[in-house]
């Protein structure tokens, strides 16, 4: 779904770099000057996805404004990894307040820029899913409302994942976390809750939302440079996959994203003044159970008292999401 | 561009402090750029390194790709066109999707070199040795190659009057243009290499005494066609298939008839049969006493045959001939699937019957060699191709080993190179081993689908009819995208992933051509991009701590 359609070039688009396109098509993490805005040093886990996210996102803002921006960061794990003081791992003007009020303090800070007649400098603010679509929900919901002009990143781990894995309303059903133990006949999160940020920014009737994750760059660059091409309130969910809190393997941090996709689990879509306007298609479809399987945090799911129920219960999910988003050109077909 | 990073804007802390905490010491595991063994190399008899070339080719650097190839064979349009081509076989992308068309983009540079006049300058300062080369087939021109590359003076002698052996006195023109063979030998001898025709070697002792040679490698084929007993009457016309194509190139063709029958299953006896179609026989019949399946002949050379006509008669045994017919015994297969005779018969309308049963070694010039053995019916050789302590070594149809002119080329390779080291007086350093890129290794998420090019033939009527090039070759474009299809088995190729998916930034880009190196000071060991390399060109070993 990004905008470049490249012919075939061995790995067409799939990959970071390819050396045979122009360098004016590669992406912005193939670029050897990229900013790293998130260098090395930071103190996230091994295979973190939303160190990887973050990096992903803030690179290509700060290549679509010419380096001219400023961050407003959230509490959770990208505040508390990458700035335990006095190091920091930002090479960006970056701003940090509370868990809850990233929003609000963006909004600030964009104001302020007006004020000073510096509207060439934009501002970006980020958090994490607990940040974003629990404790800093009315922050957000604020921003969107009045329109004001800040991209908003949420990297989704679905969970908190810094104070120790406990579950947030971004937090799947049937997943083990702190807070959501793996007793009783509904073991893990219960069904029936939660919320999604990315339909209630579009509910906002705002500009610009859309979903990615850390398994396609090029698409996620291409979101962020045009959000970037909107002035007022933007919001992007990236799904970032957490080795600790999800019991992946580190070095499967990439392939969970890609399988949370190709799953159904996880859409993938673009949105512009409310309305869906692009989904990323589903290239090879995977039953959920592929995806499950290798995180701990569903280890009861299978195993020794496994729970088909709740894995087709799951797939339901998945194919409910299929249906509704047209991830897969002929439904029918795929029923597999 | 004009970046803030400089001029810190409402901070406390200084950008990029963490680079103070060096995150490489919580690694357990660390990742190492590796180069693995693709399984297309792996299979080249001439053992081409694949892979490499098209590389080069598939940033559209054709003459750095032929370059590439010629490092080890110096025949690639020849073999673009009639190697059996086992790397494709073994081609992992065929687990994907099709196979790289690697022979049809090994053509296409060949012709691409043809066309533009590329040539190889011998760069190593002479080493004051000679060497006779006894056969000009693709065995005796490839060492000759190589030697002329290793700075020695080479002399080829050959019985013919023209040079190529089977290439040129065997293959038909449909599937190996003359023009072509030329053009590559030419090459060979524009290197300084001395072709002598019309010089049948026999005494090799003598001659290597005599003319001053310190080595000879010998390469003289097989050339005997071999006899069944088959009892005919005084009428029957029958003639050997190495002698009817040997006749093709320039001789008066044989009067073969109308209904032609080819006794034997191999390649020989498709082009036979192919060729008698040309000549202007009917019917052209294959008799083989086993099935389709048991056949040696390669199933491309069985299907083009049956497109152009011929016919096959399988479970078969002639068991005697006469001027119009010929008597054939049904046969069956045992349990260990060895034809059994089962005493029925038919007759077969035939004007004259082709043999091709294969073909035997000339063993006769090897006399006087003393601590020479032959066992088999090939030339006992030694791991470095030495079939005698005096200097002596051997190679191609003659030696043990498949008898295709690609394992040809690669016995002249070798033998060049143990040549040169045992004129030298070293040993040959065994290339370091490389464990083969497995299809399981390989994270083909990334690769884009895309069918193999299929390479033009030409039609029927005229295939049947003229002697013209039956496959015809990729053009430009079509060329690119086979070459672009490769997945780089087990070798980087640039992509950028391992340089992007680390979320520690902890992978350095060395340039264009240089590929990358990891920052051990941060890297946290977290595997991603060792996963996320398609063509498993990064590997995990544990720390030593
Ligand atoms: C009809 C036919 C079709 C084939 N098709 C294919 C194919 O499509 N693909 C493939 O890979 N292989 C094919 N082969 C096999 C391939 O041609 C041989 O394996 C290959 O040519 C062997 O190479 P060589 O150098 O060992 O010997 P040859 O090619 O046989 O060359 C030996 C040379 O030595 C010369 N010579 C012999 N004795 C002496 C002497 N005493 N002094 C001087 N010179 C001498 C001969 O005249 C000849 O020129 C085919 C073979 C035949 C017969
Ligand atoms: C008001 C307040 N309550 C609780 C906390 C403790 N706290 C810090 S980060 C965090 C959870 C962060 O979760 P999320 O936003 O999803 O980010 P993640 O760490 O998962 O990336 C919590 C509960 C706090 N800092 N402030
Ligand atoms: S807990 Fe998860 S999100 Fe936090 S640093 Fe570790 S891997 Fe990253
Ligand atoms: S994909 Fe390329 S490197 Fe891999 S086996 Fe095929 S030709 Fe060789
Ligand atoms: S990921 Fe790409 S760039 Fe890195 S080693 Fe593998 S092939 Fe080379
Ligand atoms: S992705 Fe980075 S941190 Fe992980 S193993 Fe590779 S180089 Fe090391
Ligand atoms: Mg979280």
């Amino acid at each position: 779904m990004s905008v470049q359609t490249i012919k075939f070039y061995q790995t067409g688009s799939f990959v970071v770099g390819n050396r045979l396109l122009e360098p004016g098509q590669r992406s912005v993490q193939s670029d050897p000057e990229r900013s790293n805005a998130l260098t090395s040093g930071h103190r996230a886990c091994q295979g973190c996805g939303e160190a990887l996210g973050a990096r992903y996102a803030i690179d290509a803002a700060m290549r679509a404004t010419a380096g001219n921006m400023i961050a407003v960061n959230a509490t959770g794990c990208l505040e508390v990894f990458s700035t335990m003081s006095p190091e920091t791992s930002w090479q960006i003007p970056w701003v940090h307040s509370l868990f809850g009020n990233a929003a609000s303090v963006a909004t600030g800070v964009a104001a302020a820029l007006k004020a000073k007649g510096r509207t060439d400098i934009r501002v970006v603010a980020q958090g994490g899913d607990g940040g974003t679509v629990d404790i800093g929900f009315g922050c957000l919901s604020g921003m969107f409302e009045r329109d004001d002009d800040v991209l908003y990143i949420c990297y989704d781990n679905q969970g908190y994942m810094n104070t120790g894995v406990q579950r947030s309303s971004a937090t799947p059903p049937a997943a083990r976390t702190a807070t959501t133990d793996v007793v009783g006949p509904e073991p893990g999160n219960v069904f029936g809750q939660g919320k999604s940020g990315p339909l209630i920014a579009m509910a906002h009737g705002i500009k610009y939302v859309a979903t990615a994750t850390v398994a396609d760059l090029r698409d996620l660059e291409y979101k962020v440079e045009r959000a970037m091409s909107f002035r007022g309130a933007r919001y992007i969910h990236i799904l970032v996959p957490c080795p600790l809190g999800w019991g992946s393997a580190s070095r499967d941090t990439i392939q969970m994203a890609r399988l949370a996709k190709e799953t159904g689990i996880f859409p993938v879509f673009e949105a512009e003044g409310g309305q869906v306007v692009n989904v990323a298609k589903i290239r090879s479809k995977v039953p959920v159970e592929a995806y499950l399987s290798k995180q701990r945090r569903y280890a009861h799911l299978f195993g020794r008292s496994p729970r088909p129920d709740v894995v087709a219960h799951l797939q339901e999910m998945a194919d409910d999401n299929i249906r509704k988003f047209g991830l897969v050109d002929n439904v029918a077909e795929e029923a597999y | 561009m004009d970046t803030p990073l400089e001029t810190p804007f409402a901070i406390t802390l200084h950008t990029g402090t963490s680079l103070d905490n060096k995150t490489g010491s919580w690694r357990t595991e660390r990742p190492i750029y590796v180069d693995r063994m693709p399984p297309c190399n792996q299979a080249c008899p001439a053992g081409e390194n694949i892979q490499q070339w098209l590389y080069h080719a598939e940033e559209g650097k054709y003459e750095q790709a032929w370059r590439q190839l010629m490092q080890d064979n110096p025949l690639p349009a020849v073999m673009g066109r009639i190697c059996y081509h086992p790397c494709e076989t073994e081609c992992n992308r065929g687990q994907l999707d099709d196979s790289v068309g690697i022979n049809s983009v090994e053509r296409f540079l060949g012709d691409q070199a043809i066309k533009h006049g590329w040539g190889i300058p011998v760069t190593t300062s002479a080493s004051g040795k000679r060497v006779l080369v006894v056969g000009s087939g693709p065995s005796g021109l490839s060492a000759a190659y190589h030697l002329a590359c290793l700075g020695h003076s080479v002399t080829i002698r050959e019985a013919g009057s023209m040079a190529g052996g089977m290439m040129r006195f065997g293959i038909p023109q449909y599937r190996l243009p003359r023009h072509v063979l030329d053009a590559e030998i030419h090459r060979i001898v524009d290197m300084g290499v001395k072709l002598e025709l019309n010089t049948k070697v026999s005494e090799i002792p003598q001659t290597m005494k005599a003319d001053g040679f310190d080595a000879v490698f010998l390469a003289v084929g097989a050339q005997i066609g071999k006899r069944a007993f088959i009892p005919a009457g005084d009428s029957a016309n029958i003639l050997d298939a190495v002698a009817l194509l040997h006749s093709m190139e320039g001789e008066e063709p044989p009067q073969l008839g109308r209904r032609v029958a080819v006794y034997g299953g191999g390649n020989t006896a498709m082009d036979a049969a192919r060729t008698a179609r040309r000549l202007g026989a009917t019917e052209a019949v294959v008799v083989y006493r086993r099935t389709r399946e048991r056949m040696p002949a390669h199933d491309v050379e069985v299907e083009e045959a049956l497109e152009e006509g011929v016919k096959m008669k399988w479970l078969s045994t002639i068991t005697e001939a006469s001027g119009d017919k010929l008597r054939i015994e049904k046969m069956e297969l045992d349990a260990t699937g060895f034809p059994q005779p089962t005493g029925e018969f038919e007759e077969l309308a035939a004007d004259s019957l082709i043999l091709a049963l294969g073909q035997d070694v000339d063993f006769s010039l090897l006399e006087g060699i003393d601590d020479l053995v032959i066992e088999n019916g090939s030339v006992r050789v030694g791991p470095n191709m030495m079939a005698s302590g005096t200097g002596v070594f051997a190679g191609g149809d003659m030696a043990p080993g498949e008898r295709t002119a690609t394992v040809a080329v690669g016995h002249g390779k070798k033998a060049a190179k143990c040549i040169d080291a045992w004129l030298r007086g070293v040993e040959v350093e065994a290339a370091p081993k490389h464990d083969v890129a497995d299809f399981s290794m390989l994270n083909t998420w990334y690769y884009c689908d895309a069918p193999k090019t299929v390479r033009p033939q030409l039609d029927m009527v005229r295939r049947q009819s003229t002697f013209d090039e039956v496959v015809g070759g990729l053009d430009e474009s079509n060329a690119l995208f086979e070459a672009r299809r490769c997945m780089s088995c087990g070798n980087c190729f640039e992509c950028d992933n391992c340089y992007g998916v680390c979320p520690d930034n902890a992978v350095i880009k060395l340039g264009p051509g240089k590929r990358f190196a990891f920052d051990y000071d941060y890297c946290k060991g977290c595997g991603i991009c060792a996963q996320e390399c398609p063509a498993a060109a990064i590997m995990m070993v544990p720390e030593t701590i």
